[in-house]
């Protein structure tokens, strides 16, 4: 999932510049999950608002939402009203949903109170770890699971760099050399015939520092289209 | 035409230096050095890029001034700040420039040097790096025409190719694995990383008996007994026994350099049986290497 860290308090509200009317608005995905932008955070962070806002001297009204997704028309359409009402918005969801909601109500100032940080793993109590970086050509298969695009710090394909030591990464001794653990596994597993082949330089312009990707199921796509033709109003937008 | 490869192929126990381009513009004192200790007993001189990831002068810069005084150097040229665009262009520079041989790095990541805000890059790896720098020599590159045919280059360039290996790595194994890769790939020449232990450096050659490319072991000298004990705690794949430490510090102090000096050719003197050529990482003390050769009796 998608794992994202409260921005300061102080930041927020420099965003906020005086604004009196705010919508906090939580997310019910990925950030309620790892604990930093569900319905509880964003009932905290209303109340630290009107706290500074209090000590501060400045008038401020903050009310508060938690849609299921903010990454999905469907959930954030309904939030109209609310929306509106808001001089501003700030929103604890990650920056899909700080954008889709700023498109939607393009009028509306919609500050992020989150910095995305990775997409990671439960890995511990409160902790999260990046496992991948949505490079576009998963080589999972042949990697025992372990990806060395997200957790080698080099994203290198051949192997482990001069820098491994005692099974952990140059950059630091807290995290692990992805092609360590990369080797112990398919060691134990009797194959190291990926370890071996040469590979190819993997193609980054399928990877995040590509252009902007699109995912288009055109059997749903085609539906939602024939719909909108017969009449289904909007529906043909929402690709 | 590369000597250093002639010296190689000849059977010639080989030695290569090595020199840090400048923080600055200031390049007349490494050159200098170059000339007056380097030159007449390396057949190719090592020019470092952007090592550690603290910003220098550029190596191909340097290089090519080495050329203009008759030294051959060796290009490293690491994957961490360029991509393949970027790589290929200077690939095909060096070779205008007169610059053949091409040591292939992945190089130390950003955040161990002094720009840790930068972007690291890793386009490619060390392989892909070999890999890339045979596809210029065949007349291509790594890209395509619009058509999706591979490019014609007007004029290919000829390279003579290193890559690195950690002979005393704590596993062993991947290390080999990605060499045989790297060789595979196209690499002709391996330079290692500094080796304190002979016994274990002939133990490893005797594991790679079946890659047929020269290998230089690398050597590092040693300053003193403190450099000798973080070495051993700190640089991954290094291990400086306790009888080199011991020397060290033992020693007086205006002896240090002729300590140092003589733990290093004893080093090569023992190690050049097993391999065909010593890399010698004077760290600044360059002046010391044509005693280092002398102390190995080569
Ligand atoms: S030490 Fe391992 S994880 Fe770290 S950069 Fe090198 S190969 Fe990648």
């Amino acid at each position: 999932m998608i794992v994202a860290e409260r921005k300061p308090l102080e930041e927020i509200r420099r965003n906020l510049a005086g604004r009196k009317k705010v919508l906090v608005l939580g997310c019910g995905g990925c950030v309620t999950v790892c604990l930093t932008g569900g319905e509880r955070q964003a009932d905290m962070l209303a109340s630290q608002l009107r706290t500074a806002a209090k000590v501060a001297g400045e008038p401020v009204e903050v009310t508060v939402r938690t849609p299921t997704r903010q990454c999905d028309r469907e959930f954030i359409d309904t939030l109209k009203a609310d929306v509106e009402a808001a001089d501003a918005v700030v929103s604890l969801a990650c920056g899909v949903g700080v954008q889709l909601m700023a498109e939607v109500y393009e009028t509306k100032p919609v500050l992020p109170a989150v910095n995305t940080t990775f997409m990671g793993a439960h890995s511990g109590p409160g902790t999260w770890t990046e496992n991948c970086r949505g490079c576009g050509q998963c080589v999972l298969a042949e990697t025992g699971g372990v990806c060395p695009v997200a957790r080698c710090a080099k994203s290198l394909i051949n192997g482990a760099c001069g820098g491994t030591n005692k099974g952990k990464c140059e950059v630091s001794r807290d995290i692990d050399c992805a092609w360590y653990l990369i080797y112990k596994r398919l060691k134990a597993r009797g194959d190291l015939s990926f370890l071996r082949a040469e590979r190819e330089p993997l193609d980054w312009g399928m990877s995040s520092s590509g252009t902007r990707r699109t995912l288009v199921h055109a059997e749903v796509n085609d539906q939602a289209h024939r719909r909108g033709a017969e009449g289904a109003e909007g529906a043909a937008e929402r690709k | 035409m590369s000597k250093f490869r002639d010296s190689l192929a000849s059977g010639r126990f080989t030695f290569t230096g090595e020199i840090g381009p400048p923080k600055g513009t200031n390049v007349e004192p490494v050159l200098e050095e170059a000339v007056h200790y380097l030159k007449d007993c390396c057949a190719a001189v090592n020019v470092t890029d952007i090592q550690t990831a603290v910003m220098r002068m550029s190596s191909l810069a340097v290089c090519r001034m080495l050329v203009e005084r008759g030294i051959e150097p060796v290009l490293q040229m690491v994957t961490r700040d360029r991509n393949r665009l970027a790589l290929q262009s200077d690939l095909l520079g060096a070779a205008a420039l007169g610059v053949e041989n091409v040591l292939a790095l992945t190089g130390d990541h950003t955040t161990m040097g002094d720009h840790k805000e930068a972007k690291p890059v890793y386009d490619l790896d060390s392989v892909g790096l070999l890999q890339t720098m045979r596809k210029l020599e065949s007349g291509t590159d790594l890209g395509r025409t619009m058509k999706g045919e591979p490019n014609q280059l007007d004029g290919a360039p000829k390279f003579f190719k290193g890559c690195v290996v950690t002979p005393c790595a704590e596993e062993v194994e991947p290390q080999i694995i990605k060499l045989e890769k790297k060789v595979a790939a196209g690499a002709e020449f391996v330079q290692t990383q500094a080796v304190y232990d002979p016994r274990a450096f002939e133990k490893f050659m005797k594991s790679i008996g079946h890659i047929k490319v020269p290998v230089m072991v690398g050597i590092v000298l040693l300053k003193n007994a403190g450099m000798a004990k973080y070495m051993n705690a700190n640089v991954p794949g290094v291990v400086v026994p306790k009888e080199i430490t011991a020397r060290l510090a033992a020693a007086d102090k205006k002896e240090l350099k002729k300590v140092s000096v003589q733990i290093a050719g004893e080093l090569i003197r023992d190690m050049r049986g097993c391999c065909q050529g010593a890399h010698i990482m004077p760290l600044g003390w360059d002046k010391e290497i044509p005693r280092v050769i002398e102390a190995s009796g080569a």
